[in-house]
């Protein structure tokens, strides 16, 4: 396709089917929450509570990566992405949104003592008390509530804070052109991605690892990473390739789509890479205080354990391993939801053994409606800020390479 | 019959290059080969040259290599040499798993390596095969086979039109045989 017809203030409309049924999506998942706290017993609340901190957590960590997204484009001056920073950028936006939606969920679970009771309950740290507990009080210099809370809101408040800057800064290229956004978004990308790299393990650590406070283990955070970084990739793909269809963005060719398979095959190996030093280690050391997180998931999660595996390793693998398959959109599609719902079969097996310590496997309405609630926000809120801006950023300086990207 | 065995048009522009291609094309003479300095793009699409298959060579060497650590681990630890570790049965598949990848990844590279030799005629000591010792430095050089297209001024009159510094017919298919 020449360049020439390129309609560089095509904007996306949010309305119709789609608007519809991401609405109808948020009220089913308010249903199902509502259902969740009202209709249930302990065991419910904590199930409820644990699926709001897994989809807000996933919510949150897809829009983190999108602003990771943006900023790894900047600091590798990639020119390939140019065409297609918008989608980040519509996620990047909606970052202060699920940050909020995660600091609610996450105090309102350390309150009700529905989340984190392994770290957060009465009498923990006090050598007096019969729940005493010697491990808890010796980490609860850095796990205590206040410390906790503040570290949430203060990593969240800074991914936000640069996520806003970006999307300003890429609007402010739309109107005055010129190199002087790109330059400033390459520094603060610099900074953020410094940032950003040593606090998302801290991240992971607090919001998901501390759910079981005597287990620990220093690649977590790295597993985390990846499994965020992969389905935010697959996310992009998604949006994409659905815009697309709908007949956006028709200069996104088949190069762009081969670039975006090939991160998402090469970040789900990375994701199993991680995965698997975690597991080989404890496995090889038996040390019963590591083992103890293996063996809840494969004593009372044993689908679920092998499930994870097969959709976010065997598929990308297989499928995607072949260059057509990159590039032809279909398949590309199946494979960036395979992966996407791969992701949060790998968040419920990370979360709910530590947070439902009574129910085991439960799986049902609460799942599926949190799940269907949350897309449908994610799908409001990214798609109400894309409409907002022309699809294409019109003046970034490595536009040109990008409308021409061939492999 | 001539001796001559290719006609190379030497260019000094590569869009002057992909000019020539295309005249050479219309007119239904077919490339032998072009040679560049450096990787041009579009060029495969336009000359049709067929997809390389090394990513299916490099998929067979890794298969293989994944396979050959696990039956010599499996020999040597479960066959041979039982050796208790922490209590673990020996046929322990976790701990396999670093080295069969291991192994993968070395016979993978190994293979291509060796294929990207064979299918260039490039080995250590060999002095390379060259049509033309320029398209290694500043000009992009097109050649068609003499014995298959017979109207070689017509070749000629193309290749200048399109932008041809130099038009060479050459007897030896490499001038730098040895």
């Amino acid at each position: 396709m020449g360049t020439h017809n390129i309609n560089f203030s095509e904007q996306f409309e949010f309305t119709g089917k789609v608007k519809t049924l991401s609405i109808v999506g948020i009220a089913l998942g308010i249903a199902a929450i509502a259902y969740g706290f009202i209709a249930g017993d302990k065991v419910m609340h904590e199930r409820t509570f644990a699926n709001l901190l897994l989809m807000g957590y996933y919510f949150a960590c897809v829009c983190m990566s999108g602003m990771f997204f943006l900023a790894v484009q900047f600091v590798a001056q990639a020119g390939w992405s140019a065409s297609i920073l918008r989608v980040p950028q519509a996620m990047a936006k909606t970052l202060p949104i699920a940050a909020v939606i995660l600091v609610v969920i996450i105090s309102a679970g350390l309150y009700t003592h529905n989340l984190y009771h392994h770290w957060n309950a009465d009498g923990l740290t006090d050598p007096n008390s019969p729940n005493y507990d010697a491990l808890i009080a010796g980490k609860s210099v850095f796990l205590n509530v206040p410390f906790f809370l503040g570290r949430q809101v203060l990593f969240l408040g800074v991914y936000s804070f640069f996520a806003i800057m970006f999307v300003k800064l890429s609007y402010n290229e739309d109107l005055a052109g010129g190199l002087n956004s790109y330059r400033k978004s390459f520094k603060n990308a610099c900074i953020f991605l410094v940032i950003y790299g040593f606090t998302t393990p801290i991240f992971a650590f607090d919001t998901i690892m501390s759910l079981e406070a005597h287990w620990f283990s220093t690649m977590f955070g790295w597993y985390n990473f990846a499994a965020m970084w992969v389905s935010s990739l697959a996310t992009i793909a998604i949006i994409i390739i659905l815009l697309r269809r709908a007949g956006y963005m028709q200069w996104v060719n088949n190069s762009h789509l081969h670039n975006l398979g090939q991160f998402i095959f090469g970040f789900s190996i990375f994701w199993t890479y991680v995965w698997f030093a975690q597991f080989l280690l404890i496995y090889y050391a038996n040390m019963p205080e590591e083992t103890v997180y293996f063996y809840r998931r494969f004593e009372y999660y044993k689908f679920w354990f092998f499930l994870n595996l097969a959709m976010n390793f065997l598929a990308p693998v297989l499928l995607l391993m072949d260059r057509d398959n990159k590039r032809t959109d279909v398949r590309l599609l199946f494979v960036s939801i395979v992966v996407l719902l791969g992701h949060w079969v790998d968040y419920y097996q990370m979360i709910m053994p530590g947070a439902v310590e009574d129910g085991h496997n439960g799986f049902g309405i609460i799942e599926i409606g949190t799940a269907l609630g949350f897309v449908g926000l994610f799908t409001f809120t990214v798609l109400t800020s894309l409409s907002k801006k022309p699809l294409i950023a019109k003046n970034h300086p490595l536009l040109q390479e990008s409308l021409h990207h061939q492999l | 019959m001539s001796n001559i065995k290719y006609i190379l048009g030497s260019f000094g522009d590569p869009d002057e290059m992909m000019h020539g291609i295309e005249k050479l094309q219309e007119n239904n003479i077919t490339i032998h080969d072009v040679y560049t300095p450096m990787p041009i793009h579009g060029i495969e699409a336009k000359l049709g040259v067929k997809r390389s298959r090394i990513d299916i060579a490099a998929f067979c060497f890794g298969i293989t290599g994944t396979c050959a650590a696990f039956a010599l681990i499996y020999f040597c630890a479960v066959i041979d040499w039982k050796v208790n570790i922490g209590g673990k049965p020996s046929f322990a598949l976790p701990d396999f798993i670093p080295i069969m990848f291991e192994l993968t990844v070395l016979f993978c590279a190994f293979g291509m390596v060796l294929t990207y030799y064979a299918s260039t005629h490039l080995f250590p000591g060999r002095s390379p095969r060259v049509m033309d010792l320029r398209a290694t430095d500043d000009r992009f050089v097109i050649a068609v086979d003499a014995q298959e297209n017979v109207s070689h001024t017509v070749i000629d009159g193309l290749l200048k039109d399109a932008g041809a510094l130099e038009v060479k017919y050459n007897e030896r298919k490499y001038i730098s045989y040895e």
